[in-house]
C-alpha cells in the first residue's frame, strides 16, 4: 500500500504548488490585457530599461557568488582543520543565523549601515567622516554575502570532510607537500562542492528582491524587484509573468552548466 | 648494512602502549613481514616508518640516519595504502604519474616509467580508465605501480591484498615477491594472514600487543615457534599445559612423553604446542595418545578429527577419516613436542 500510493500526497503537492502555478504564469505570459495571444510580453525585455535590470542583476548575483566565493572556500577549508570541538562550534555559528528570519536579519542590516546606524556611529566617535552606505549596490551586495555566506560554505565543507585522508597520505608519502596536496588533491576533489556552492549563492541572489528593496532602497533593482511591481504595484500580471518565465528560464540554464560538472560526486544540498 | 633500524620505538595512544619499545633491524633488499591480529601495533609501526604517525620514543634510522625528523613527502619511502587511497579524479595514468609529477620529471620520462610500471602491473592500455571503472584487483595493482613507480629504497605494504579474493590475493602474493625479487627494493609487509606471511617473507615479524614475540625466517617462525602466541598464530596448534619433569621428559596429565627440549628447570610449568600435522593415527603398539574421537571435520585437503585422551582435546589434520566415537591411537614423534616457555602475562 504504502509503497504504491505514498507518492500520493508529493505527487498532489507538486501538481498543485509548482505545475499548476507554471501553467498559469506561462498562460499569462503568452496573453495580452483583453485576453488575446501574443509575444510582446516577451519582446518587452529587451527594451533598454529591463535589459540594464537584468544586467544589474547578474552582476550584482556574480559579485555576490564571487564574493561568497573568495570568503567561503578558505572558511570551509579552515573549518576541516581545526579540532573537532572548534570545528562543531564554527558549523554552530555558521548555521545559526540561518535559524533566525530572513527579513528579521536583513532590517538589522539596515540598523548596521544606516546614517545613525552602528558603522556611523563607531566613524564619528573617532571624529571621522560618517559614509553613505544605506541605498547602495555595495551594501546590497554586503548583505546578500552576509545571507548567502553559509550556503557557499557548507556544501564546499561537506564535500572537503569526505575526501579520504588515506588519499591526502598518498599524495603525501608520493612528495607533495601542504602545498601540493591542496593544489593537486584538495582542491579538486573539493570542486563538485564550489559548484554546488555557486549555484546555491547564485540562483537565490540573482532572484532577490527583498534585499534590493530594503537595503537598496529602490535604486538598485533588480528582476525580482521588478517582476514584484508588476504583480503588485502595476498590476501587470502579463509582462510580470513574462519575467519571471525568463528568470526561471536563467535559472534553468545555470542549473544545466552547474550538472555538468558536480556530476555524481556529492556535496549538493538538495 | 642495515637499510632500517627501529630502536626502542614506542607509541602511546590516550595512555595505552600500541607499540612497546620494540627493536628491529632490515637490511636491503628484505622481504620483512609483520604479522599480527588487528591492533598488535604492526600498522603504526608501518606508519611510523611512512612518516605519518610520529613516535612517542625510540629512533628510527635510514642508512643511519635519523629518519623521524624528515616529513613523509621528502623520504625515500612509498606506501601501497590498505585501500589503494588512489586519487578518484585522475586516470590510471596521472595516478601513477603523480609522484613523478611533483618530482618535475621531463613529460617523455614520465611517458616512459608510467608505461614500464603498467606492463610490469599487467595493465598496459589501461592509461586512460577512470580509477571507479577499475576491479579491486586492477585499483590494487595501480596502488603498487603509483608506489614502484618513484623507485624507492622500501616499499611499504598494509594489507595490500586484504580486499581481494582467495584466489586473486594467491597469484597477487607471487606477483608480489617477483616484483621484489626483480626490482631489488626492501619490502615492509604488515598483514594479519599468517599464509601470506609464510609464502612471501624472508623474514617474519610476529607481533602481539605492540610487542615482538619472536623475529625469523617463515621456516624457522613455523618449526620452532618461541611462544605459545607464535604458535597458535602461526597454523593451528595443540596447546596444552605441561610440566618438564626433567631434561627431554614432559608431563602432560600426568603421563609422560619423551620430547627432545633441555634447560628447563625440574618441574618448570611449561606449555606444550603440537601440530596437528604431526600427530598421525597409527596402530596400538605405536600409539603416543589414545582416545575417542569426538568430532570430524572435512577441510578438503584434509581431515581436521578431535579426539579425547585423559580430558584433554587434541586435533589430528589427516588424510584419512574416523568414525565419531571410535578410539583412535596417535603417534607423536619425540622432537614434535615443542615445548615453550610460559608468557609472562603483560
Amino acid at each position: 500500500m504504502l509503497k504504491k500510493y505514498g507518492g500520493v500526497p508529493f505527487i498532489v503537492w507538486t501538481i498543485v504548488f509548482t505545475v499548476l502555478p507554471i501553467l498559469i504564469i506561462t498562460y499569462y505570459s503568452i496573453t495580452l490585457k483583453d485576453g488575446s495571444f501574443s509575444i510582446d510580453n516577451f519582446k518587452m525585455f529587451f527594451d533598454p530599461r529591463i535589459l540594464n535590470i537584468v544586467k544589474r542583476s547578474l552582476s550584482v548575483a556574480v559579485l555576490t557568488t564571487i564574493f561568497c566565493l573568495l570568503f567561503g572556500y578558505p572558511l570551509a577549508f579552515f573549518m576541516n582543520r581545526v579540532k573537532p570541538t572548534t570545528e562543531r562550534f564554527l558549523v554552530v555559528l555558521l548555521v545559526l543565523p540561518m535559524w533566525m528570519n530572513f527579513l528579521l536579519r536583513t532590517y538589522a542590516w539596515q540598523a548596521i549601515l544606516g546614517k545613525n546606524g552602528v558603522i556611523n556611529a563607531v566613524l564619528s566617535f573617532f571624529h571621522l567622516p560618517t559614509q553613505n552606505l544605506m541605498f547602495t549596490q555595495t551594501a546590497v551586495i554586503i548583505v546578500m554575502v552576509y545571507n548567502f555566506l553559509p550556503f557557499m560554505v557548507l556544501p564546499i565543507y561537506t564535500v572537503i570532510k569526505k575526501i579520504d585522508k588515506g588519499i591526502v597520505e598518498a599524495a603525501e608519502d608520493l612528495g607533495a607537500n601542504q602545498a601540493k596536496v591542496f593544489t593537486k588533491v584538495i582542491f579538486p576533489l573539493s570542486l563538485p562542492g564550489v559548484v554546488s556552492g555557486i549555484s546555491m549563492t547564485f540562483l537565490p541572489a540573482v532572484s532577490s528582491f527583498v534585499v534590493p528593496d530594503l537595503i537598496g532602497g529602490g535604486k538598485s533593482n533588480m528582476i525580482g524587484n521588478l517582476i514584484e511591481k508588476q504583480f503588485l504595484l502595476l498590476s501587470n500580471w502579463h509582462l510580470g509573468a513574462a519575467l519571471s518565465m525568463v528568470l526561471v528560464l536563467m535559472i534553468l540554464i545555470s542549473v544545466y552548466f552547474t550538472n555538468q560538472y558536480s556530476d555524481d560526486e556529492g556535496g549538493q544540498l538538495w | 648494512m642495515n637499510l632500517i633500524e627501529l630502536k626502542n620505538l614506542t607509541k602511546i595512544y590516550d595512555g595505552e602502549t600500541v607499540v612497546d619499545h620494540i627493536d628491529l633491524y632490515i637490511k636491503e633488499n628484505e622481504f620483512v613481514t609483520m604479522l599480527g591480529p588487528s591492533g598488535c601495533g604492526k600498522t603504526t609501526t608501518l606508519r611510523m616508518i611512512g612518516g605519518f604517525v610520529s613516535p612517542d620514543d625510540g629512533d628510527i634510522l635510514f642508512n643511519g640516519d635519523d629518519l623521524t625528523v624528515i616529513p613523509p613527502y621528502k623520504r625515500q619511502i612509498n606506501t601501497v595504502f590498505q585501500k589503494y587511497a588512489l586519487f578518484p579524479h585522475l586516470n590510471v595514468y596521472e595516478n601513477i604519474a603523480f609522484g613523478l609529477r611533483i618530482k618535475k620529471f621531463k613529460a617523455s620520462e614520465i611517458d616512459k616509467k608510467v608505461k614500464k610500471m603498467l606492463k610490469l602491473v599487467g595493465l598496459e592500455g589501461y592509461e586512460k580508465r577512470k580509477i571507479d571503472a577499475l576491479s579491486g584487483g586492477q585499483q590494487q595493482r595501480i596502488a603498487i605501480a603509483r608506489a614502484l613507480v618513484n623507485e624507492p629504497k622500501v616499499l611499504l605494504l598494509d594489507e595490500p591484498l586484504g580486499a581481494l579474493d582467495l584466489k586473486l590475493r594467491k597469484d597477487m602474493q607471487i606477483e608480489l615477491k617477483a616484483m621484489q625479487q626483480e626490482l631489488g627494493i626492501t619490502f615492509i609487509y604488515v598483514t594479519h594472514d599468517q599464509e601470506e606471511a609464510l609464502t612471501m617473507s624472508d623474514t617474519i615479524v610476529v607481533m602481539n600487543k605492540g610487542v615482538i614475540q619472536q623475529i625469523g625466517s617463515p621456516t624457522e617462525i613455523y618449526n620452532e615457534p618461541e611462544n605459545a602466541f607464535v604458535a597458535d598464530f602461526i597454523g593451528e596448534s595443540n596447546i596444552v599445559e605441561g610440566i618438564m619433569l626433567k631434561d627431554k621428559v614432559v608431563s602432560i596429565a600426568g603421563n609422560s612423553y619423551d620430547c627432545v627440549d633441555v634447560g628447563f628447570n625440574p618441574n618448570e610449568l611449561i606449555d606444550v604446542v603440537i601440530r596437528p600435522e604431526d600427530m598421525t593415527m597409527c596402530d596400538k603398539e605405536h600409539a603416543t595418545f589414545t582416545g575417542t574421537v569426538e568430532q570430524v571435520v572435512f577441510k578438503g585437503v584434509h581431515y581436521e578429527i578431535l579426539f579425547k585422551s585423559d580430558k584433554q582435546t587434541w586435533m589430528i589434520h589427516s588424510t584419512k577419516s574416523a568414525d565419531i566415537g571410535a578410539e583412535v591411537h596417535v603417534h607423536v614423534e619425540a622432537f614434535d613436542f615443542h615445548i615453550m616457555r610460559k608468557v609472562s602475562a603483560c
